[in-house]
């Protein structure tokens, strides 16, 4: 059996690639890829466009083991056309969701995502669909999916709506997830609406503490690869259900949250609402002191 | 895409037994190397896909320097270019065949 050690390196996850996290994340050496680079299971459609390839299409799928635990894990390429989901990029995924269920074995999925590659945009909203399907049929059978989000492309369009699937999600100060990104508002809706280039407003509408606070991730961490791979060993131990009863549960939540917060206009005035004594300065705090201070939050209940 | 081929004699073999290893993303201004070990060790060849189109003399000089450099007989390289710079191509180069060298875990 392999020994569960980790890399024991520092690494910001932000900063990492795919295949850094990957061997940061999980024990040393035990990582074995599927379908990988030398495959070249490239995208059937950017070379219509003139666009450069990628060997692993900007995911890298396979298997390892976490604290001695046999896993699957999934990782996207932020950097590689904001890690978006195209059609091989998409199917490696599903594939290993449905092996997952059949082979009785928890997933990690490691979000770098604007979303749909619009380049390849049906192939990529169907993957989408084919993968949240799939997340959900292996939830129902009993497997923990994890989400981790903290990259440079954040978690965004049907990445999101994947991530709102996951029976778990592990987030960073510089994760970002939203469905729409701060470009999309503010073409859609005007720079009155959301200005993209205003830093700190996407940060505390979209970022990792943001999130935290009102209950749409269940654990913050700091960006670091070993605070991440601690708080996936801690969620594959939550060993959650997935059926009408959690659902409902979320409903009534979801419904209560809108009721709390749906007038306010800005973060800072859900965090106050929340309790938090000095909201303004929730951007600015370490780790501790934002968890000390997020302990009025509102409550994440594993279902999304 | 232009797409370049470069078939050289290596005076050094690649170290390491690994069969293959990979450094880089295709991302503008960077590059993904593919390198795997499957020629003769006096041979390397290097296959290219570059977004940048009429650099062909830039990568014959700087693939003809790697290989005169390193230890990269026996390697078949794969490389997808997002327009790198050529110093940037010469260290990712120089990563993949310290890569391939590291010992398997």
């Amino acid at each position: 059996m392999t020994q569960a050690t980790a890399n024991n390196v520092s690494l910001s996850w932000y900063e990492a690639s795919a295949r850094q996290r990957i061997d940061a994340l999980l024990d040393a050496g035990s990582f074995a890829e599927f379908i990988g680079p030398e495959l070249r299971e490239i995208s059937p459609h950017l070379s219509i466009f003139d666009l450069p390839e990628q060997f692993d299409d900007g995911i890298v799928i396979g298997s390892g083991r976490l604290d001695g635990a046999p896993v699957f894990v999934a990782a996207q390429e932020g950097r590689f056309m904001g890690g978006a989901f195209g059609e091989v990029h998409g199917a490696k995924l599903t594939g290993l969701l449905r092996a997952s269920r059949a082979l009785h074995q928890d997933v990690l999925i490691l979000f770098d995502t604007g979303g749909v590659r619009l380049q390849e945009a049906n192939a990529g909203e169907l993957a989408i669909a084919e993968v949240m399907r799939a997340v959900i049929e292996a939830r129902r059978a009993g497997i923990n999916v994890v989400g981790l989000i903290g990259g440079r492309a954040g978690c965004y369009g049907g990445g999101s709506l994947i991530a709102g699937t996951c029976s778990r999600l592990i987030i960073s100060e510089q994760g970002r997830l939203s469905v729409s990104g701060p470009e999309v508002i503010e073409t859609n809706k005007g720079i009155e609406e959301f200005d993209s280039h205003d830093r700190a407003l996407v940060w505390r509408t979209m970022g990792g503490k943001h999130r935290y606070l009102i209950g749409g991730a269940d654990t913050f961490v700091d960006d670091e690869a070993l605070a991440f791979r601690q708080a996936a060993i801690d969620a594959l131990q939550a060993g959650r259900r997935c059926d009408l009863a959690v659902l409902q549960a979320e409903q009534v939540r979801l419904e209560r949250r809108l009721k709390r917060f749906g007038e306010t206009e800005d973060a800072v005035e859900i965090w106050r609402t929340l309790g938090i004594g000095n909201p303004t300065d929730i951007p600015a705090l370490q780790t501790g002191a934002f968890l000390r201070a997020a302990s009025g939050r509102e409550n994440a209940d594993d279902a999304r | 895409m232009e797409k370049l081929s470069f078939r050289l004699s290596a005076t050094r073999p690649a170290g390491g037994t690994r069969p293959q290893a990979i450094v880089g993303v295709v991302a503008s201004g960077n590059l993904e190397v593919l390198l795997e070990r499957s020629l003769p060790p006096d041979i390397c060849t290097i296959d290219i896909a570059t977004a940048a189109h009429g650099f062909g003399m830039v990568w014959d000089a700087v693939v003809r320097d790697f290989v005169a450099r390193r230890s990269a007989g026996g390697l078949h390289i794969s490389v997808n270019d997002g327009g790198a710079r050529p110093d940037t191509v010469a260290l990712r180069l120089a990563q993949g065949v310290r890569k391939i060298e590291e010992p398997e875990r």
